[in-house]
């Protein structure tokens, strides 16, 4: 069997990024919340707001912890698997990635410190106003990383000599068409991640009765939340479509299962489709809905797949499931949001059961929506790498074989299990524990303030919270 | 047209942040493969002490020149990372996993021993391929238009094995000279009784390689014993730098142990640099082949000029609140 080094890598790096992205996506919503929670606390002099912003900040660490192991494989994927990429998209890319390493590392030296080790240390105003840089460092990190994204979709403010990009205008080419419709639907969606897993998690210490009041109040402001930006996360979600569609018609006509360059198209609910035939199996959908969606006219007309030649269609079934199950994620989030609404009168939110235990379960759903969304937007980018001008194939790193790509793909995916199940198996530990009042562990560990972990004061094993270890350092 | 020549101003700052990193994570990487070496568990808490405040900043100077690299010098980047392909997978899964172990560690208690061969192997793996790039590097890089068209293993030559295991042993020295610096008592006695023979593997291995260079590479045979012989002054100031090692040994001195160490580290880097300029990518391009356009090295040199001084301010800040031992059952706070 001969292994292809290019569907190796485009595996690897689905694997290392998608790995990725559930960090950072979920610490950009949940330092936006933790700004709030100071705020609040800093306002109100409540104690469970400053109860809240301790626990979730120890959460915060941790997660931001594994975003920063995993991301130092993302810098250097480029070069090890797709060097030509690298090499013919550097005078931008590499401008704008090294921007994003220089925002990380501004925003850790100077503030994440502080937010993390300086509550008792520095006065609350200079906590809260560390909290909110924190929030607002992930965002300009965001911004620099979906302006590369956004460019490699829709190319703009360049030229192309010799088989090299240069940048003729760094605004159009940061400012490409898709980037602002990007930026705004995975800002929401960070929020939205942040706010279910808050939410699930309060859900689940209201269910066992631990610190009900501070936790009553968590579950009511992502309730709030979950209610505005899961509807709005739809319009955006909308308008994105609608740049896709002129910018990327491949993509749109994979997303909707479209082969036939139509009007009235059907919206799709379920269909198999078959590349390999050019059509689909067992289609049931709703008459002219597609076009509604995507022109706003009834009769509007959608590209069909079958206008491109067979090796210019992108991988059509995986783009159109995932489309499917992160639009089914969303419709959810929007119901619970309402639920959640309806169950307001009395206090009810906190009461009852059966809505704790279904937002448990929805705390994983943000996750599922958020890498379905990314397998949507980058496999419907394919063959392409950058849209229209350079394909994966021509990307891949000659030198390349596929004995190397599949060793070093094996290696990769040991590594982030065994580093990743230690670090996931930890933040259970952390919220096992909770928000509980606990000097114990605190005064047994000694503290390094320099690297988040340090943050959470939770043992690695279970069982073991009350023991002393004979060989661990003594207090402060 | 172009006011300045930016390659040159970019390679200062690729160059400047390289020794950066090799100082830094030089001794906390040394520290860990001095790790299973320790006399007790206890001691081995004191290392990992002494440099779990500042190791992770000294590993934000590597991501750094990975991603400035791909901005300013892309055919270095395009070139280095596919030839060098198995030795980086090696190289980061190394960091990852010491990095884990120094968040890992301190929270544990039965699982405690993972987290120590963790901490010492990916130390030892990190640091030996980390001296074989430098080895490929002296080597040379088979291309053809600015791209890498070798196998996979061509990295891997006697030659570069043994400047991983120089990277090493450089390692361990700045390591144990770092703990003479920031420990006391039977921990300190072991760094000092460890530190001559480091000393002594240091100079055998580095001597072999300058033996070894000039005939894996004619540049450096030419520019050496022909028409740059000024070149001479670095092995002779390298060699100072090993004696005042051995003599600040054996006067139980204890800061100057690791200055020297790092005196060591400069001139040897400065004898590589200078014997392979303006070379990046050898045998065939210079830093101005491998630039990339001058509007790019431009729009990145303006945030860069503006946050490299925070950056070192922040480094040295924390250093300094850090200062002083660190004593067996005592944490940082």
């Amino acid at each position: 069997m001969e292994l292809d080094p290019l569907i190796l890598s485009r595996i690897q790096f689905a694997f290392v990024v998608s790995f990725h992205a559930i960090f950072p996506v979920f610490t950009i919503g949940l330092a936006s919340f933790i700004a709030v929670l100071e705020a609040l606390a800093f306002k109100t002099e409540n104690p469970a707001w400053v109860k809240l912003s301790s626990f979730w900040t120890k959460v915060f660490a941790v997660v931001f912890g594994m975003g920063v192991v995993s991301g130092i494989v993302m810098s250097f994927q480029f070069g090890t698997n797709w060097s030509n990429f690298a090499q013919a998209t550097a005078n931008f890319l590499g401008p704008i990635l090294s921007y994003e390493v220089i925002t990380a590392f501004f925003l850790e030296a100077a503030f994440l410190g502080v937010l993390l080790f300086g509550r008792s240390k520095v006065p609350p105003g200079v906590h809260l106003f560390a909290a909110v840089m924190v929030a607002t460092g992930t965002f300009i990190s965001s911004f620099w990383i979906l302006a590369a994204n956004s460019w490699m979709q829709t190319p703009a403010g360049f030229e192309l000599r010799e088989g090299v990009f240069y940048v003729t205008s760094w605004s159009d080419a940061i400012f490409n068409p898709s980037f602002p419709y990007r930026f705004m639907h995975m800002g929401l969606a960070s929020f939205l991640t942040g706010s279910f897993v808050v939410a699930g998690v309060s859900a689940w210490y209201l269910l066992r009765g631990r610190e009900v009041e501070a936790n009553r109040k968590a579950l009511s402001m992502c309730l709030w939340l979950i209610l505005f930006i899961a509807p709005a996360q739809l319009v955006v979600g909308d308008f994105h479509g609608l740049s896709t569609l002129e910018h990327q018609p491949t993509k749109v006509a994979a997303m909707e299962g479209n082969w036939e360059t139509s009007s009235h198209v059907p919206l799709l609910l379920f269909a198999i489709p078959d590349q390999d035939a050019q059509t689909n199996h067992f289609e049931i959908g709703i008459p002219s809905l597609a076009s509604m969606i995507l022109t706003h006219e009834w009769d509007g007309v959608v590209p069909g797949l079958k206008d491109y030649p067979r090796e210019e269609q992108p991988p059509v079934a995986i783009v159109f499931w995932s489309f499917r199950t992160m639009v089914g994620i969303g419709t959810l989030m929007i119901l619970v949001g309402l639920t959640g609404l309806a169950l307001r009168r009395g206090g009810r939110y906190f009461q009852t059961t059966w809505f704790l235990q279904l937002l448990r379960v929805m705390s994983i759903a943000p996750f599922i929506a958020v890498l379905t969304g990314w397998f949507v937007t980058e496999v419907g980018r394919a063959p392409w790498l950058v849209y229209g001008i350079m394909d994966q194939a021509s990307a891949v790193t000659p030198s390349l074989t596929g004995g190397m790509a599949l060793f070093t793909l094996i290696g990769y995916i040991v590594v982030y299990a065994s580093v990743f199940s230690a670090g996931v198996y930890y933040l259970m530990r952390v919220l096992y524990v909770g928000l509980e009042d606990r000097h114990d562990d605190e005064e047994h560990e000694a503290e390094r303030p320099a690297r988040p972990f340090s943050a959470a004061h939770v043992p690695f094993e279970y069982g073991e919270d009350k023991h002393t270890n004979p060989t661990s350092q003594g207090g402060h | 047209m172009e006011l300045f020549d930016l390659p040159l101003i970019w390679a200062f700052i690729i160059g400047f942040g390289v020794i950066m990193y090799v100082l830094m994570d030089g001794f906390d990487l040394g520290v860990g493969i001095l790790f299973p070496f320790a006399p007790s568990e206890e001691d081995r808490d004191t290392m990992m002490n002494s440099v779990a405040p500042v190791w992770d900043g000294n590993e934000t100077w590597l991501v750094l020149g990975g991603a400035g690299l791909l901005a300013a010098f892309p055919m270095v980047y395009s070139i280095f990372l596919p030839a060098l392909y198995i030795g980086v997978f090696l190289l980061l899964a190394g960091l990852i996993f010491r990095g884990v172990a120094f968040e890992f560690r301190f929270k544990a208690r039965t699982s405690r021993y993972l987290w120590n061969w963790a901490f010492a192997g990916g130390s030892t793996i990190a640091s030996f391929a980390q001296g074989a790039v430098v080895g490929a590097y002296i080597q040379g890089f088979e291309t053809a238009n600015g791209v890498y068209v070798g196998g996979a293993l061509d990295w891997l030559t006697p030659f570069t094995v043994l400047t991983g295991l120089g990277m090493l042993a450089g390692y361990a020295l700045l390591g144990s000279t770092w703990l003479i610096m920031k420990t006391e008592g039977h921990l300190q006695a072991w760094a000092y009784k460890i530190t001559l023979p480091l000393l002594t593997a240091v100079l055998v291995i580095f001597g072999i390689i300058s033996v070894w260079t000039p005939f894996v590479d004619d540049l450096v045979r030419e520019r050496w014993f022909s028409n740059l012989s000024v070149i001479w002054i670095l092995p002779v100031l390298t060699l100072l730098c090993a004696f005042q090692i051995f003599r600040s040994v054996r006067n139980r001195f204890e800061g100057m142990p690791f200055v020297a160490t790092m005196g060591l580290f400069i001139t040897t880097y400065l004898g590589l640099v200078v014997s392979r300029w303006p070379y990046v990518v050898p045998p065939e391009y210079t830093l101005w082949d491998a630039a990339s356009a001058y509007e790019s090295q431009l729009f990145l040199l303006l945030g860069l000029l503006f946050v490299i001084p925070i950056v070192l301010v922040y480094t040295a800040w924390t250093y300094w609140v850090f200062r002083g031992k660190v004593r067996a059952g005592e944490g940082y706070h």
